[in-house]
């Protein structure tokens, strides 16, 4: 195990070269599986079987001398609402359990076009809708770093399994922060693509106009291949940008001499615990060290960008939920009449944080409340926008903390909604505008859990984006590194 | 701008998205969402009447398809995950409104 | 559904169908609007590449798009918009930039439980489509929108009341419809029949929809409501679906009405409320009432992106448009010297006869000879194909008296069938022109062998000369084997009568 390769990148360039086959580089982390899955839950389905035949499946190939792509022999986890055929997809629902789609999401394609290998589906908060994992049917993921703390979500299972060595990366989706927060609570790489970037066929909705698939990673590297891979125009969805991947590899060694980086004033005072705050200010000085200027900039729509989210959101998960009626597929709970049978099905099948936003959305879109709900929600969107552009002007990227705190302890938040909405104010705004954003692991907090810190960057700019998370990372301070 | 959330208003709601709670759920229910919407009356008390929606983050326009027939789902594998089946169609209980 | 109130036209004034009240005396009139959904005749589904093909086995033609898997997104048709587009621009709508809507509500049918539309900005709005009877019936809008699956009712009676369970199709859903919101100005269930006529006649002729009522690719409904003639406001209206044919239209006008007239007389309201009609029993039942209207939700669809097809592609759709009903009605009344609404005219285009009758013209026949001849002796097979140079030449010998109205007809009759030239076939058949003094000769010849029948004739009464009419010519068409002109007859025998008194 120690010889072998462990970053994404150094497996898949030993593989090609066929240093090193597939099936051991499996096998090891099969077994990183078997020693702390128990302990730590991020999987809702290990596919021991499936990954095996696959990593022999890129070991022939790489045997007959064929390409087996860019990703060959690297294990990958799946977050469990991406579309897998054959392979139960749950969503980390009751009402989705032991549903098999009949088909693969168009990233589960492209991964497996790649070469990688897909060793699991990864535990979440239920339907994606949650910041702590804690809202997921099949129990909750714990903290690699700390198994009390939460892994932070809904993407904490494919946070967890990086950041346990269960996988080197990860797809995880994002509509609020579900990304990005997870891999600063955790400790790793999280990237939120341009809307756009990166097909949503064959992810299960969550809110439309939000949702993006992007990947989890121990390096800015290992994220650039992954997001590089799985990138690029669909014809199946409406929403995919009409241009092929961005290049991002070879990006992340030319510096930062130049770029024009603003510190977000809102997301920097009341509200941000001052540990993370500090580890933010350190990688801006990291930055400016690097020779970047550093500013700060003003983005005063932001503060709104939690309450817009809280209407956008919920309105349109509440229709993309409407489709679990018992019909068709997963659960269904008899009844004498359809109307009963919809209504016992979903009461039993869905649990509390989803019905919770279902109704949430369903008021915010009701006939007398449209206009003074998510009417105006929409509206703010559009200052959001606006201030993000203005900003722009000034800046090539913006810096702010990922997540207001490090990982919490589990019961925490659960059981108030608006603390556990807070999580997100950080993240919120990007997903809104539909920017890019990524958090790149910066160090630990006062408690020893780990900080992330955020890079945004205006629609299209990963490249950008992506060459300051490398001088981040380079900077970085290591977790161990004490706290002072 | 309405008043606050009220348990009617959430009974009504749950009905419309087939949702059945019991009265101390409706109870939290209320609270909760009330909370939330408390904390949203910043966004309702702007004043926005310049301010177009936003409804996507995309600028696309007409993205089109051509009209050409691409192979269906397998119909044992799509029934295989139904519920209940009768004769190659879903079976469902009794329907008993009608199609609005 | 935006509520029907602005009138825009006002429809021209025609024969009204009213209810007179025997109790009150007052006259009551119909307003009606219809709503039509028209399955697009196109070969994918609106949002899926699904083949959009009726009668298929169930749940062969669905993929996870049409049956809404999670995870699945729409993609939608270039051909939808195209025939929308004609659609469209048929019924003088103007195109605009649209978005689509989803629609939300449960119901089994619905694989998404949502139903992607277009509701605030649709693609076609404010056109309108002449009847022809000359009445102009606004289209408020023509939008998008995409069809649900099919329940079928299994046990009890087999209708939805009283039925054990339900059974559902979706190969239907998604199939790509645009849904035709006319507004309220037909008076008449002729006119509403005549509407539907209309229409479908232009959805063939743009290729947009094969629009059969039977197989469910035109759905009817109408919105009836009464209201007392000289009154302004309108009546509360009801919604009437279930209307599988035009006869069922006209009837359930028809008893709506009656229906709504004899409630408003006896005190009562109308009840705004969906209605069913019972095509057995012959009236209109209320659907299951609601305590309130459903509440849709609707929002844009996030989804998709907006639909803006631009100048150039209208402008596209409009060169290529073919000729309509109403324009080929206009064209073939101005060439035969008539008005667009004679009932020539009108069937002549019903029958795809205008063609025809238009070169026929050109070549110089008489415009209402012509005309008379499509509609009363044209209903056949083969009738399209005759040679219009020869309908020509036929009429015109009609014209000039060398054939007699009787004659004329055997011989258009034999023209459709052999395709041979008027002339020849009338020298085939004997039918000479029989000039004037030929026929006196024969009549006089006739008059002299029944002497006493003459004497009769010449100083009968008119009931006496009437019959004895009938025994001369009766014998003059013997001796033409029948090919004198009645009408010529007749005035021979009139003019030797008054020379003889």
């Amino acid at each position: 195990m120690a010889d072998l390769p462990t970053t994404a990148v150094d497996i898949a360039a030993a593989v090609r070269a066929g240093e090193v086959s597939a099936a051991e580089v499996l096998d090891a982390h099969l077994a990183a599986i078997d020693a702390r899955e128990g302990e730590i839950n991020a999987f809702n389905l290990v596919l021991a079987d499936e990954a095996r035949a696959a990593a022999a499946a890129v070991d022939a190939r790489v045997a007959a001398g064929e390409d087996p792509g860019p990703l060959a022999g690297v294990p990958l986890a799946l977050k469990d609402n991406l579309c897998t055929r054959g392979v139960p997809t749950t969503c980390s629902s009751r009402i989705l359990e032991g549903w098999r789609p009949p088909y693969d999401a168009t990233v589960v394609q492209r991964v497996a076009a790649a070469g990688a290998v897909a060793v699991g589906k990864t535990n979440l908060d239920e339907f994606a809708m949650g910041s702590s994992t804690e809202n997921s049917a099949f129990g909750p993921t714990r903290n690699p770093r700390d198994p009390e703390r939460v892994p932070g979500g809904s993407s904490g299972g494919s946070a967890a399994a990086v950041a346990a060595g269960f996988a080197p990366i990860s797809l995880g989706s994002d509509t609020g922060g579900s990304i990005r927060q997870p891999a600063a609570l955790c400790g790793v790489v999280g990237v939120k693509p341009t809307y756009g970037l990166v097909s949503r066929y064959g992810l299960v909705a969550f809110a439309s106009s939000l949702d993006q698939i992007g990947p989890f990673s121990t390096t800015v590297a290992d994220a650039a291949l992954l997001l590089e891979a799985v990138a690029g125009h669909d014809p199946l969805d409406s929403t995919s940008i009409d241009a092929p991947a961005p290049s991002l590899l070879d990006q992340l060694d030319r510096g930062v001499q130049g770029l024009r980086i603003g510190l977000v004033t809102e997301l920097m005072g009341e509200g941000i615990a001052p540990d993370v705050a500090a580890r933010v200010r350190q990688a801006a000085d990291a930055l400016a060290a690097a020779g970047a200027e550093i500013g700060e900039v003003s983005v005063p729509a932001a503060s709104y960008g939690l309450s817009a989210y809280y209407l956008i959101a919920p309105a349109e998960a509440s229709s993309n939920l409407a489709r679990y009626d018992g019909v068709r597929y997963g659960l269904r709970v008899d009844a004498p009449t359809t109307a009963e049978m919809n209504a016992a099905t979903r009461t039993a099948g869905f649990g509390v944080e989803v019905k919770r936003r279902i109704m949430l959305g369903t008021y915010a879109l009701s006939a007398g409340y449209y206009d003074a709900y998510y009417g105006k929600a929409l509206k703010v969107r559009t200052l959001i926008v606006r201030d993000f552009e203005a900003a722009y002007e000034r800046f090539d990227l913006l810096l702010s903390p990922t997540s207001p705190t490090t990982a919490f302890r589990f019961g925490e938040k659960v059981d108030d909604p608006l603390a556990m909405y807070l999580n997100d104010v950080c993240t919120i705004p990007t997903n809104l505008a539909g920017h890019p954003a990524m958090s790149v692991p910066f160090g630990a907090g006062a408690d020893g859990m780990p900080v992330g810190v955020q890079l945004l960057a205006p629609a299209l700019g990963e490249a950008t984006m992506f060459r300051a998370a490398a001088a981040v990372e380079a900077a970085a301070p290591s977790l161990e590194e004490a706290w002072s | 701008m309405s008043d606050r959330l009220t348990r009617d208003d959430v009974a009504k709601v749950a009905e419309l998205a087939r949702l059945v709670l019991t009265d101390a759920e409706l109870d939290t229910y209320t609270d909760q969402l009330g909370a939330v919407l408390d904390h949203a009356a910043d966004v309702a008390a702007l004043d926005l009447a310049d301010v177009p929606p936003t409804a996507h983050p995309l600028p696309l326009v007409n993205v089109l398809r051509d009209d050409v027939v691409a192979p269906c789902l397998d119909r044992d594998e799509v029934l295989a995950q139904a519920p209940a089946v009768e004769d190659g169609r879903f079976r469902v209980p009794a329907i008993l409104g009608e199609e609005p | 559904m935006t509520t029907v109130e602005n009138l825009t036209h006002e429809p021209v004034e025609g024969e009204h169908f009213t209810i007179t009240s025997d109790t009150t005396g007052d006259t009551w009139e119909i307003v009606v609007g219809l709503e039509v959904h028209c399955e697009l005749a196109t070969a994918t589904k609106l949002f899926c590449s699904c083949p959009n093909v009726f009668g298929d086995e169930p749940n062969t033609n669905v993929c996870p798009v049409c049956l809404g898997l999670p995870g699945s997104l729409p993609v939608l048709n270039r051909n939808v918009v195209e025939l929308a587009m004609r659609l469209g621009r048929a019924l003088h709508c103007r195109v605009e930039p649209s978005v689509f809507a989803r629609k939300n509500y449960f119901y089994p049918d619905m694989p998404k439980d949502y139903q992607v539309s277009q509701y605030d900005q649709p693609i076609n709005v404010d056109g309108w489509l002449d009847l022809p009877d000359g009445t102009r019936v606004g289209i408020e809008r023509a939008h998008i929108e995409e069809d649900t699956g099919k329940n079928t009712h299994a046990g009890g009676s087999g209708r939805i009341h009283g039925a054990d369970y339900s059974l559902v199709d979706y190969n239907r859903a998604g199939v790509p419809l645009v849904e035709i919101v006319g507004r309220p100005h037909i008076r008449h269930p002729e006119q509403a029949k005549a509407y539907i006529d209309e229409l479908r006649a232009i959805l063939l002729a743009t290729g947009a929809s094969d629009a059969k009522m039977e197989e469910g690719s035109l759905r009817v409904d109408a919105n009836v409501s009464v209201r007392r003639v000289g009154d302004a406001a309108l009546g509360r209206r009801c919604e009437i679906k279930n209307l599988n044919s035009l006869r069922s239209l006209g009837r359930a006008i028809e008893y709506e009405a009656r229906r709504q007239v004899d409630l408003l007389e006896s005190g009562e309201v109308v009840k705004q409320e969906t209605r069913h009609w019972d095509e057995g029993a012959g009236r209109t039942r209320p659907g299951r009432s609601k305590e309130e209207a459903e509440d849709y939700r609707y929002f844009q669809e996030p989804d998709l992106v907006p639909l803006d097809p631009g100048a150039e592609w209208i402008a596209a759709v409009d060169e290529a448009m073919p000729a309509l009903p109403a324009q080929r009605r206009t064209a073939l009344a101005e060439a035969a010297g008539v008005e667009p609404t004679a009932t020539a005219v009108v069937v002549a285009v019903q029958r795809d006869l205008d063609e025809l009758a238009l070169t026929a013209i050109a070549a110089g026949g008489d415009g209402g000879r012509v005309l008379l001849h499509v509609e009363h002796n044209l209903a056949v097979e083969g009738a399209r194909s005759l040679d219009p140079t020869h309908f020509a030449q036929l009429v015109t010998m009609e014209v000039e008296g060398k054939l007699t109205a009787t004659q004329a007809k055997t011989v258009l009759s034999d023209m459709v069938e052999s395709g041979k030239a008027p002339d020849v076939i009338a020298a085939e058949r004997g039918f000479e022109a029989m000039d004037t003094s030929e026929l006196e000769g024969i009549v006089d010849g006739i008059i002299a062998e029944s002497p006493d029948e003459w004497a009769d004739f010449c100083t009968g009464d008119e009931k006496r000369r009437g019959k004895l009419q009938g025994f001369f010519v009766g014998k003059v068409m013997k001796a033409t084997r029948g090919q004198a002109d009645g009408k010529a007859v007749n005035a021979i025998l009139e003019s030797r009568r008054l020379a003889a008194g």
